[in-house]
């Protein structure tokens, strides 16, 4: 059994932060792996524990500057990976759901994967939607913000919970092949182990190009234009306090015996 | 010129974004000089199309198939509806259910998605706004496309309340049953715990800014000097350093306490969503940007851990 999942590295902004143009300055940004990408591949990775000849392969979309996010999941049991990148990729500026499914689509015709993990969304752009998009594109079923899964693989058949709004789950049978989401407190993803990441390093790491996966560059072309990005203005009204923490607590202090607030 | 919302329900009962999106699909039917239409699939139609009629809505469609959301269902019925009604946009929510059909059936109508969208106008092609970075940026994004598919994020928009004069319709969808492969087998209510939070007066609630278990130990002090109930945001909860009932937001619970105080929690959408209505919302967070702040009352703006344990001595 094959298990494609879809890593991504997001950026993360500095609390204090310059934007330059479209994009938030490179001196405020670190690149990290996906919170919800990881336990996606921690979802994948206790699969392959506890069956036989199970293979896991990750696929992302990103410049080699992102091998090294990648390594990470390499290094948490992922057998090896897939990076996917080109001019036209990045001459596409903003990459809409259907242009990154498109793209992972090509590579899993080429993997023919039984089980395809993304996370839920990327913390980044935030789109939750690529997951959904590839399934539709590979012809497969799909279950979106997937918590707790349970795989039956004579009976194809996956069982999932998905977590709906206001603390209720929903319990769905889903067939495989499927797409699923994953949502974050699924599992308890790893820490890399010394020897794991060790390990990383001698994985296999495939770069190809749209070309290389049968794709058209020429038809790379994002129908989503980003034509501003800036700080949102705060509504906020909220009464700062000023001072050392001594001095904010014992204002707090007061606020909240005024609120009556007391043990 | 149309626009074409679809509704949410559950366990019998619509959810508000339902009303939310005629508001949104209100302005934009104007800006194009055309029709609002909304949809409802599955449960008691009748009763939930006579609950959407709502002002400024022209028809409401009723389409009378299974009981509660499937997406296998919605999906083909969506794209139907979609291709009978051609609308200009397509509007869905931005809930855990629109995102479980919504990439499907934009992706069968060949149209782009944007999700999460907190404004949007076509006046001038169609512009949204978005955001980026959990909240600490916004963006706007030009659709280049005559027709697009939009999940509206819940609460950003009031909801209808006048009732309309709508032509209610019903509408005949075809499923092809081959292509139906999950089975929605029921429901689960998440909890078990011995408290709950929504009662509590006080909250203290706490985020990923404790950064470790051990760190808790100050927060369960002060809520012991402050007579308080302990909460978290989401990534504590996923950590199993609190029980699952304790999670506050869109997927944990609603609370409305006197006095809710967020310490290190950035204020994500989707924990604002259960915490908005507290009647006093004090942060403690060191980013003086962190969204937490715009619907804080009191903030203050430094390290939680001096902050936390002056505060205990204030009560000690
Ligand atoms: C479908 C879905 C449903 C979700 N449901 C929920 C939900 O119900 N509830 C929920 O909470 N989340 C939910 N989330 C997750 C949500 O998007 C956020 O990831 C989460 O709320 C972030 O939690 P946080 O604010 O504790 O952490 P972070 O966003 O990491 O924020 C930590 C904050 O701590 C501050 N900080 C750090 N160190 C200190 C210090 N020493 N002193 C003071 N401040 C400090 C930082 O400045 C930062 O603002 C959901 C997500 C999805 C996709």
């Amino acid at each position: 059994m094959k298990i494609l999942v879809t890593v991504k590295e997001v950026a993360a902004v500095d609390d204090e932060f310059e934007i330059d143009g479209l994009a938030i300055d490179d001196r405020y940004v670190t690149a990290d792996l996906n919170e919800w990408d990881e336990y996606a591949v921690e979802a994948a990775v206790q699969i392959k524990e506890a069956h036989d000849d199970v293979e896991v392969v990750t696929a992302t979309i990103g410049p080699s500057e992102t091998d090294e996010t990648i390594r990470q999941a390499l290094a948490k049991g992922a057998d090896r990976a897939i990076r996917v990148w080109d001019d036209a990729l990045d001459d596409a500026g903003l990459l809409d759901p259907e242009t990154k499914a498109q793209v992972l689509a090509a590579v899993a015709a080429e993997e023919d994967p039984d089980l395809v993990l993304t996370g839920v969304q990327s913390a980044d752009d935030g789109f939750g939607a690529t997951g959904v998009t590839l399934a539709d594109k590979l012809d497969m079923e799909w279950g979106a913000v997937v918590n707790d899964l349970d795989l039956d693989l004579e009976a194809g058949v996956a069982s999932v919970h998905r977590e709906l709004e206001g603390g209720v789950e929903e319990l769905t049978d889903i067939e495989i092949p499927a797409v699923l989401t994953i949502q974050t407190g699924i599992n308890d993803p790893r820490y890399a182990s010394l020897r794991g990441i060790r390990q990383a390093q001698s994985k296999e790491l495939a770069e190809y190009s749209l070309a290389d996966i049968g794709l058209d560059a020429a038809g790379i072309e994002s129908p989503l234009e980003q034509t501003s990005l800036y700080e949102p203005e705060t509504e906020g009204e909220a009464t700062v306090f000023e001072g050392s923490p001594e001095e904010t607590a014992t204002e707090l202090a007061e606020l909240l015996a005024e609120k009556g607030v007391t043990s | 010129m149309s626009v074409l919302a679809i509704a949410e329900h559950r366990r019998g009962e619509l959810r508000p974004v339902s009303l939310e999106q005629l508001a949104a699909g209100r302005d934009l039917a104007d800006e194009l000089g055309g029709e609002l239409h909304t949809a409802v699939i599955g449960g008691d139609v009748e009763a939930f199309g006579a609950e959407l009629n709502r002002e400024g809505v022209d028809t409401v469609h009723t389409v009378d198939i299974g009981e509660e959301f499937n997406h296998d269902v919605y999906t083909q019925v969506v794209t139907q509806l979609a291709t009978e009604l051609d609308p200009t946009v397509l509007l869905m929510p931005n809930s855990v259910n629109g995102l479980d059909y919504a990439p499907a059936v934009a992706n069968r109508l060949d149209r782009p998605l944007v999700t999460d969208v907190v404004d949007i106008d076509a006046e001038d092609g169609l512009t949204a706004t978005r955001e980026l970075y959990g909240s600490k940026a916004e963006t706007t994004i030009d659709v280049h496309a005559d027709q697009a598919a939009v999940t509206i994020r819940p609460a950003e928009w009031p909801t209808i309340e006048a009732d309309g004069d709508a032509a209610i319709e019903a509408f005949d969808a075809t499923i092809d049953e081959s292509a139906v492969r999950s089975t929605v087998k029921g429901f689960e209510e998440v909890g078990g715990g011995d408290i709950d939070i929504t009662d509590a007066d006080v909250l203290v609630s706490v985020g990923r800014g404790i950064e470790e278990e051990e760190n808790l130990d100050i927060i369960h002090d002060l809520a012991e000097a402050l007579d308080a109930t302990v909460s978290g945001s989401r990534p504590l909860i996923d950590n199993g350093w609190l029980a699952k009932d304790r999670q506050v937001g869109q997927s944990g619970k609603v609370v409305t306490p006197d006095v809710y105080i967020a310490i290190g929690i950035s204020g994500a959408v989707q924990h604002v969503a259960g915490m908005k209505g507290s009647d006093t919302i004090v942060a403690i967070n060191t980013d003086p940007n962190a969204p937490i702040f715009d619907i804080a009352d009191y903030g203050i703006q430094d390290d939680l851990f001096e902050v936390v344990p002056a505060l205990i001595e204030q009560f000690q």
